[in-house]
């Protein structure tokens, strides 16, 4: 008799790349668990107020928006750059042919984003 | 430019399944978190850390008297004595069943867990309706889950918390302490430890 089975951690691996992500920066000291646990707890609070959650997708996407809220409040992102860089994996999604790997489209929005401040600043 | 449906394309993913990549991709860029650790970390929970784990700290407790007197009066340590630390795992505290309390866990805030000796936890854990529940209707819930009470069982709930995080350390069976750590073990579920069932039930 073997010791049993441990159960698959994640339902999805999207679930389990968020997770690592938020693991990852709390631990090179970008944010505290504690900082980390009471920004998702009141994210999960907010999404569960519109009918219960089932603490599978909907558990994760309350962690993804709560990392891109995190990335926010410390200025290692923005809503223009996190929209960008979406926005390149969906059409990387859409113009790659079924069966081959998906890669986002380069250049990178950080460097577009940085012409586009640029730009703006010449046109204003 | 419209897009050229023309070509079959890969199926497009769920939108937060693309926020998350992209996340990691803004991450990555920014030399924030490397991608092998990501798969490193991911890697660990799926093969290393999990019940299992917890299930050897419960077989050594309750075939090693001194080691459970160590586990109950300092978690954090007596589990390390076993290799089992780290991240989610800093403050222990181990919770005895006994016949007069049954310990039951939750997190009423979002899900903090015991990592090191419980793994990643299951969705039910995470659901709304254990987190609400666990507290107001303990009772109620242990029925579900098809934990049947001692008339003499009061029931206690612990709410971990980023800072403190719980292990039930379940009642022995009968007729099992002929066995061997290994073979106990087996008789330890991840539910068990959680305190939603009973060591031996499933």
């Amino acid at each position: 008799m073997t010791s049993p089975t441990p159960p698959a951690p994640f339902d999805a691996p999207w679930h389990g790349q968020a997770f690592s992500l938020a693991v990852a920066l709390n631990e090179a000291g970008h944010f505290s668990w504690p900082e980390w646990t009471e920004l998702f707890g009141a994210a999960l609070k907010e999404a569960g107020s519109n009918g219960p959650l089932d603490g599978s997708d909907d558990y994760y996407t309350t962690w993804v928006a709560t990392l891109e809220t995190i990335l926010c409040q410390k200025g290692i992102a923005d809503k223009g750059l996190l929209d960008a860089m979406k926005s390149n994996w969906t059409e990387a999604f859409l113009s790659t042919p079924h069966g081959q790997p998906v890669h986002p489209e380069l250049p990178l929005p950080l460097q577009a984003k940085g012409a586009a401040r640029a730009d703006e600043g010449g046109r204003a | 430019m419209p897009h050229d449906h023309h070509e079959p394309h890969s199926l497009l993913p769920s939108d937060p399944e693309l926020r998350a990549r992209a996340l990691e991709t803004i991450l990555v860029q920014k030399g924030l978190v490397d991608p092998a650790a990501l798969s490193a970390l991911i890697d660990t929970y799926q093969n290393d850390i999990g019940p299992q784990n917890g299930a050897r700290v419960v077989a050594r407790a309750w075939a090693n008297p001194a080691f459970k007197a160590r586990l109950l009066s300092d978690a954090t340590a007596a589990i390390a004595e076993l290799g089992f630390a780290g991240r989610q795992g800093e403050h222990m505290v181990v919770v005895e069943n006994t016949a007069a309390v049954h310990n039951m866990v939750v997190c009423t805030l979002c899900s903090c867990y015991p990592w090191p000796v419980l793994g990643i936890p299951p969705a039910w854990y995470k659901s709304d309706e254990y987190r609400s529940r666990a507290v107001k209707e303990p009772r109620a819930v242990l029925a579900e889950f098809g934990v049947a009470l001692l008339g003499s069982q009061k029931v206690r709930v612990w709410d971990s918390s980023a800072e403190v995080r719980y292990l039930v350390l379940p009642m022995q069976p009968e007729g099992s302490h002929e066995l061997d750590e290994g073979a106990l073990a087996n008789l330890v579920s991840r539910n068990a430890m959680i305190g939603t069932a009973l060591a031996g039930a499933e």
